[in-house]
């Protein structure tokens, strides 16, 4: 049996797993206590619950638990790791390297490192989402403290070779951090074999709670450290103040030690899945993939349908629950500037969707999503002017269009 | 953000999508906005040369919800109208009709401009001047 509208979103956030929930519980009320109580058994039950979790987060990405550093979500560990080495290693230098398809959380960190006199080169990828790696190395200077960027992108999926650009950065004495908000959980990610220096994550996004994430920061080879950006009772090891938000970092635990556990079996079956779901829906006429195909996050496609605008696509599939890259939703009438800048037309990045398959996504979902999103696309072409135009032959940027 | 019952229906149910013969020379052509900008709007009338009253309408977009009901809305109206009547049609009126919130009322006014550059299109046909 179908529910509707059927969920295909989660690149923004997933659904909690039960087993999470089960875990969280007990911490909101019977064992509320405050983890820094040292001095009483409240205290104890919550702080002994608290390195629990700490190493079962540790174990996922193959880190030591005292290099987890539990913060409210990517967006605050984003903005500690860049924030928080600019501020450390003034003395080194003030460059740091990052990429115009990073999330708003690292883009927007970074101007404000611009603001404070730093300065940040934005390296653009190729058409496919992948970064050049010569533009990378080419991009370093002596002043260069931190090169930031992210694993696998949220819009496109598009898995970055991290191995590759972290020899880069240790070649030059380079720290490396990596937003692996969406990879983590969903692909292996090790931070010893890959040499991730600082890594942002967050629970919301592998079936765990809202309200509470990690920042991975590397304790030996080299020791890194972090400026705190929320100051108070000196909280994890002084770089994140603020009582530990307990039944989230239960829960955050929970969710890492699952995703541990059926990670490899879950991949597979979403890969299929989604294989599935694109190779159908190109079979619709002027219909494209964004973003490279073979480095690429499981569970995640974007395809673009030309001469349909996204907007007016997603009110067609009232029954689904996906995301548009065309903005006519927000003030401004831009669309996604991840699409954008892969170089893709604006028409393109107006008319594309994302889908984001996860952990309760069936097969009778993306059989119903493939022939509700034809229909909608066929329905929308016929009411196209655009489409009507393409079909007489006649060249789209040709036209004079009357801009407003 | 939520549509409204009007929003949707016309969305569903959009009137008189079409195409008119843009030669013919009681016919007259609105294209108006830009790929780029994620909406484009066509909208065609058919004039009585005699009477001076539209008796057809037809569009087709490209856009979101919002902008594909201002259009179909806009040739609703525009039938049954004299040419004279239709130049008054004004965006707000639209906006009130279909209850667009704010970020969508460049559809209203893109609907206004079509009727008014479908109405320019058809008077230099006939040889008038375009009136603003």
């Amino acid at each position: 049996m179908l529910s509707f509208p059927i969920y295909l979103d989660n690149n923004a956030t997933t659904p909690m797993d039960p087993r999470v929930l089960e875990a969280m519980l007990p911490y909101f009320n019977s064992k509320f206590g405050n983890a820094a109580s040292r001095n009483h058994a409240f205290g104890w039950t919550a702080e002994e619950a608290v390195d629990y979790a700490r190493e079962q987060v540790a174990k996922l990405i193959n880190a030591n638990p005292k290099e987890i550093i539990f913060t409210s979500g990517a967006t605050e560990a984003d903005n500690l790791a860049i924030k928080g080495v600019y501020e450390m290693y003034a003395r080194k230098g003030n460059h740091i390297i990052t990429v115009n398809t990073e999330h708003k959380a690292v883009l927007d960190s970074c101007k404000h490192i611009e603001k404070m006199g730093g300065e940040v080169t934005y390296l653009s990828p190729n058409e496919d989402g992948l970064i050049n790696l010569s533009d990378l190395e080419a991009a370093i200077t002596p002043k260069t403290i931190l090169i930031s960027i992210m694993y696998g992108n949220n819009e496109i999926g598009v898995l970055q070779p991290i191995e590759d650009i972290s020899a880069i950065a240790r070649k030059h004495n380079v720290l490396l951090h990596t937003d692996a908000t969406q990879a983590v959980g969903k692909v292996p990610v090790d931070v010893n074999a890959q040499n991730i220096d600082l890594m942002s994550f967050t629970a919301h996004k592998m079936y765990g709670p809202k309200g509470v994430g990690a920042l991975y920061v590397r304790r030996k080879n080299p020791r890194v450290k972090v400026t705190s950006q929320l100051d108070g009772g000196g909280h994890e090891r002084g770089m994140r103040s603020g009582t530990l938000n307990v039944p989230g970092i239960v829960g955050f635990g929970k969710a890492c030690e699952i995703s541990m556990n059926e990670m490899a079996e879950e991949a597979e079956k979403l890969s299929k899945m989604r294989d599935r779901l694109e190779s159908e829906l190109l079979h619709i006429e002027e219909s494209y993939v964004n973003g490279n195909t073979d480095h690429r996050l499981p569970h995640v496609a974007n395809i673009s349908f030309k001469h349909v605008e996204g907007e007016g696509l997603m009110m067609g599939i009232k029954d689904l629950a996906v995301s548009s890259g065309s903005a006519c939703t927000s003030a401004s009438l831009e669309p996604s500037y991840v699409l954008k800048n892969l170089g893709l037309d604006d028409d393109l990045a107006h008319s594309s969707l994302r889908f984001g398959l996860g952990r309760y996504t069936t097969d009778e979902e993306i059989d119903f999503a493939i022939d509700h999103v034809k229909t909608a696309v066929h329905k929308l072409r016929d009411m196209s002017p655009l489409w009507e135009m393409f079909k007489e032959g006649i060249d789209l940027k040709s036209v004079e269009w009357q801009e407003h | 953000m939520a549509y409204s019952e009007k929003v949707i229906d016309h969305y569903s149910n959009p009137r008189n999508i079409g195409t008119l013969n843009k030669e013919e020379s009681n016919v007259g052509t609105g294209l108006v906005g830009a790929p780029e900008c994620g909406d484009v709007m066509r909208l065609q009338i058919q004039v009585n040369e005699e009477s001076g009253i539209i008796e057809d309408a037809k569009f087709k977009t490209f856009g979101c919800g919002s902008a594909i009901a201002s259009s179909s809305l806009a040739t609703e109206w525009l039938k049954g109208k004299t040419v004279q009547e239709a130049m008054e049609i004004d965006n707000m009126a639209i906006v009130e009709e279909l209850a667009l919130p704010p970020v969508k009322i460049h559809c209203s006014v893109l609907a206004e401009d079509a009727i008014k550059t479908a109405i320019n299109d058809y008077r230099t046909k006939q040889g008038l001047e375009a009136i603003v």
